[in-house]
């Protein structure tokens, strides 16, 4: 069994995916809803479970889940009614289950009594008393397993005296049913076998045949009989004929004259269908014989299944099943592809930029070729990109449970209402989904909704409402967790900024700035430190992964009428589409879907505002103007606005704003790099990537570089190393 | 020439077990998730024998099995059942479905071979 | 590991493993000459132009493509207050690896590649602790009256390439050191 040792890996990722799947059709459940697709699909999850389980030896999760799986089956086969607390039980069970696997797959002792109360919590609905024994080793499936394998050969060798050293010579007959070969047995092999196991001489009975115009083609018309010598046991001669005992008779005689015992020349015609059954059933009885009541449970269990396959068996196709034509892939495979596309992007726009100096007009072909190959290139791009899309609900899917959860722990009412869940973003950013959510809808939970008295003073249901969403905005993907709560307390959070001293007193906040402090690093409003929220680990960590990632986050609330937090992440970090501009000797790299325009300014349209910034009217507007080169330090840059361009940008949440660079050299597919791998995240940096030359440029974070220009007042100046050690620091704060 | 056995079941731990146990010992595998995607494989592939898990999504095994024994090209294609129910019944039901014989879950890797040697050689 | 090893790490390792000799590379700034463990580095390249990361201190030259990953490159004789290098093609980098992360070394010149026993190397004289200079250095070595400062690797521009926040992440610290 330690070749299939290997084969643990997959059992526990595919273990994780099936007790997803059980747990969201357990929270699905409730005696309103019975869904027999849900239910069986609950089932199949804990049955494959026990029976990977089962292979690797893993006992005591195997008769964890046993028992589990004979709920399961009670439920689907209408025996034990769906009550509310059936499902709270099958709910823990499944937790349960997922820490057997936890420890199975870190090799970890299970601590005694992990399986106690949930397993007497599933007996009671078994109509069983006391718990269950945990004698495991008479409960694994395996050793059972093993059982039957020993009472074959043992069967055998007490209908015969053990075989000694001599080789002995045996008859068999073999008389088969006509229809034999429509079970897709071929005595060939029978026969084959045999004549591996010595000398054989075999002789075939051809009296049945009928003539031919009687013969139906796929009948069997003939006998054998098998002249063996051989040192084989009976039961190793029985064996080949294991399947066919229905399908017609094996007679098998000793013709050896042996001293070990008078039945050994007795003729014995034995149907192998006895021998097969009397093999699985001293199985049953040993087990029980060892006196574990997990056993009575196991086979009782097994005749409800079969009785329910039975009745549910020809009929039901569940149709939520995704089959089809799928294939499986190692996501290494995909990522190597990935990287592969995306170094074959960059040897596009170095050919490009290559080839870029041409005389105009003198390689219409090449152009033409590399025009095409870029085109190729951006969909191969699509292509591979769309391989590792997933749709957001399989985060979302794990969200009921957090609400439950939650719900129970603070004693609200609340309902999960999602909506968009097939929207699909690339796995990266599925990955980097999961915390935020998570951070978002307890913020919601605790501190967003009342309790069910309190909505009922304030004249609302008594259950609360999360609404989680998701979908595609201008090539991103924005996710929104919104409530129908009291909204963001502002006079307590301003209140409470000031007393951690993350707002001077006094200070004069807009309502919006109010409820932005709810982000800043250390920032709670919890007097004690609850299990849920509080932890001073909340939404500051929440914006600064979020923002790590090339996303923003934004919270929209109404006094009394909720909250609303709205997250907007790129749809890949793999890829992305910009605009390469220069500042001085730099190049940067500004993502497509912050750009609104570029303009080249008059002097006339450029003004100073209270000699703070500088603004100028674009579109009957004026937007304040950023410097790059002063933003970053970069000397040599184009320091008059007029003589340079000006490239009108706006971000998620934050109004429009114009960067002042020397010149846009391009749009250019670029494969994002990580800035933080090897080194650290930057201000206004979102990554870096490598252009077509082999240099580096950064990718501009377009929010991050208007806090930086709102933090240094002046549309730009150089900050000290020691600032960059703080995170996407506080904008907010601007006392007067 | 190797012979090609199609395994079908809905755990991809179970499927690629026995996928790995079988090649080891000369076969081809091909694998299958449910019934409805074993009976696309057949059509596809020339198999030589059908290792069918029973209690699957979409088309269970022993529907698999009645599909194919009404199929004329797989009238007598061999079919095991693989189950870790072991009772007597669930392998009647089975066998009048026209399976050719049974594998009892958890296998372990000389067994399934050696079954799957008694059945298709 | 216990807290007794934790005030010590340099010298516990030494200990470990008295018997044992080991390579170090060594390369020149200036007048002085420096080591490092072998095993720790990646490869050594010729200089190559590097793109500028914003407002950074003089001594993080800024970030160059190494085979598709993007790497800081860091001068040594600015951090140790000697000025920024003036660079030409003779130049070279050392490319370290420590854990998973990899960073650059400007330094003037390879200079040779020795192999140490643990009981030669000197421990440093007692600089000014809060020194960044003297948070780098592990030992001191002399080989035919040249004096080698031994470097630790795992020390040196740790700080700078963030290693810190991305422990503190990793242990899920979570909250932001106060500015």
């Amino acid at each position: 069994m330690d070749d299939l040792s290997q084969f643990k890996q997959t059992y526990f990722e595919e273990s994780a995916e099936l007790l997803e799947v059980a747990e969201s059709g357990l929270l699905r459940l409730s005696p309103d809803n019975q869904d027999m697709d849900e239910i069986n699909a609950v089932f199949r999850a804990v049955h494959s479970i026990k029976g990977g389980g089962g292979a690797f030896g893993f006992t005591d999760l195997v008769a964890f889940a046993h028992e589990f799986e004979t709920v399961m089956d009670g439920v689907r086969s209408s025996t034990i009614p769906v009550t509310t607390d059936l499902v709270d039980t099958l709910i823990i069970a499944n937790d349960v289950l997922g820490r057997l696997i936890g420890h199975a797959q870190e090799n970890t002792p299970i601590p005694p009594g992990t399986t106690d109360a949930a397993a007497q919590a599933l007996c009671r609905f078994l109509g069983k008393t006391g718990a269950p024994t945990k004698s495991t080793d008479s409960a694994s499936a395996e050793a059972t397993s093993a059982t039957a394998t020993a009472t074959v050969a043992g069967a055998g060798a007490g209908a015969i005296p053990a075989a000694d050293d001599g080789r002995k010579t045996w008859c068999i007959r073999f008389t088969p049913k006509q229809d034999l070969l429509l079970s897709g047995n071929d005595p060939s092999f029978m026969l084959r076998a045999l004549e591996r196991m010595g000398e054989a001489t075999i002789d075939c009975d051809v009296s049945d045949l009928p003539s031919l115009d009687h013969m139906e083609p796929e009948n069997l018309y003939l006998k054998w009989t098998v002249q063996l010598l051989t040192d084989q046991t009976k039961a190793q001669i029985e064996d080949p004929f294991e399947f066919v005992a229905e399908e017609g008779v094996v007679e098998i005689t000793c013709l050896s004259e042996t001293a070990a015992g008078p039945t050994a020349a007795k003729t014995e015609t034995a149907s192998v269908g006895a021998v097969a059954v009397s093999g699985s059933r001293p199985e049953a009885d040993s087990g029980a014989a060892s006196g574990s009541g997990q056993l009575t449970v196991y086979s009782k269990s097994g005749e409800a299944g079969a009785k329910t396959a039975a009745n549910k068996g020809a009929g039901g196709a569940p149709p939520t099943q995704v089959a089809g034509h799928t294939i499986r892939v190692d996501l290494d495979k995909i990522d190597r592809l990935v990287n592969m596309v995306g170094e074959m992007v960059i040897t596009q726009a170095m050919v490009a930029e290559h080839l870029r100096d041409l005389p105009p007009g003198e390689f219409q072909e090449l152009l033409e070729g590399l025009e095409q190959l870029a085109q190729h290139t951006r969909e191969l791009r699509e292509s591979v990109m769309s391989i590792r899309a997933q749709p957001v609900g399989s985060v979302f899917s794990r969200m009921p449970r957090l609400v439950r959860d939650l719900a129970a722990e603070t004693g609200k009412d609340v309902v999960l209402e999602t909506s968009g869940e097939n929207t699909e973003v690339d796995k990266t950013v599925i990955e980097n989904l999961v915390d935020p959510l998570t951070h978002m809808i307890r913020n919601s939970i605790d501190h967003g909704l009342e309790t069910p008295d309190a909505r009922e003073a304030a004249g609302k249901p008594r259950t609360g409402i999360v609404h989680l969403s998701a979908q595609h905005r201008s090539g991103r993907i924005v996710i929104e967790v919104s409530d129908d709560g009291r909204g963001i307390n502002r006079p307590r959070v301003l209140e409470k900024a000031v007393e951690q001293g993350l707002v001077p007193a006094g200070a004069s906040l807009s309502d919006e700035d109010i409820d932005n402090l709810i982000f800043l690093p250390g920032f709670s409003t919890a007097d004690k430190v609850s299990n849920i929220s509080g932890r001073g680990v909340g939404m500051d960590v929440v914006r600064r992964n979020i923002s790590g990632l090339g996303g923003r986050i934004a919270v929209y609330s109404a006094p009394g009428q909720g909250s609303r937090f709205v997250l907007s992440l790129p749809l890949t970090l793999a890829v992305l589409d910009g605009m390469v501009i220069s500042v001085g000797a730099e190049r940067f790299v500004l993502p497509l879907t912050n750009i609104v325009e570029s303009l080249r300014p008059k002097h006339a349209d450029l003004h100073g505002l209270v000699n703070k910034c500088d603004v100028m009217m674009a579109r009957g507007e004026y937007v304040r103007l950023v410097y790059l080169h002063k933003l970053f330090g970069i000397p040599g840059a184009v320091e008059d606005a007029s003589k340079g361009l000006v490239v009108l940008v706006e971000s998620e949440g934050d109004g429009r704003l114009g960067l002042v660079v020397d010149e846009v050299l391009g749009q250019q597919q670029v494969v994002i790099k990580s800035l933080e791998a090897n080194f650290r995240r930057l201000d206004g940096v979102g990554a870096a990537t490598i252009l077509g030359d082999g240099r580096v440029a950064l990718i501009l974070d377009v929010a991050g570089l208007q806090e930086m220009s709102q933090h240094s007042g002046s549309g730009g100046g150089v900050r000290q190393i020691s600032d960059l050690a703080s995170p996407a620091a506080v904008p907010l704060l601007r006392a007067s | 020439m190797k012979k090609k056995v199609l395994t079908v079941d809905d755990s991809r731990t179970m499927r690629e077990m026995v996928s790995f146990t079988l090649k080891g010992a000369g076969y081809d595998v091909v694998e299958a998730g449910d019934g409805q995607q074993a009976l696309n494989a057949l059509g596809v592939n020339k198999v030589d024998l059908v290792i069918a898990d029973l209690n699957m999504p979409v088309m269970d095994g022993i529907t698999l099995i009645k599909r194919m024994r009404a199929t004329p090209a797989y009238r007598t294609l061999p079919v095991l059942m693989l189950t870790t129910e072991s009772d007597d019944k669930k392998k009647s039901e089975g066998r009048s479905a026209g399976a050719t014989g049974w594998i009892v879950k958890p296998f372990d890797p000389a067994k399934l071979i050696s079954v799957v040697q008694k059945v298709c050689g | 590991m216990s807290s007794n090893s934790l005030s010590v790490v340099g010298r516990t390792e030494m200990a470990a493993s008295t018997s044992h000799e080991e390579q170090y590379v060594t390369f020149t700034v200036g007048a002085e000459e420096y080591g490092v463990k072998i095993l720790s580095v990646r490869e050594i390249r010729g200089w190559t132009p590097e793109s500028r990361l914003p407002n950074l201190a003089d001594y993080v030259r800024g970030v160059v493509n190494l085979r598709g990953i993007i790497i800081p490159i860091f001068d040594l004789r600015a951090r140790f207050g000697g000025g920024c290098t003036e660079v030409t093609k003779l130049h070279v980098v050392v490319v370290i690896q420590v854990g998973e992360r990899t960073r650059g070394i400007l330094v003037d010149a390879i200079s040779d590649i020795l192999t140490i026993g643990h009981d030669q190397i000197k421990p440093p004289p007692t600089l000014d602790s809060s020194m960044v200079e003297a948070q780098y250095l592990s030992g001191l070595y002399t080989c035919d009256q040249r004096m080698v400062t031994l470097l630790d690797v795992t020390k040196l521009f740790a700080e700078e390439t963030g290693e810190e926040e991305h422990l503190a992440q990793r242990a899920n610290m979570g909250t932001a050191r106060a500015a």
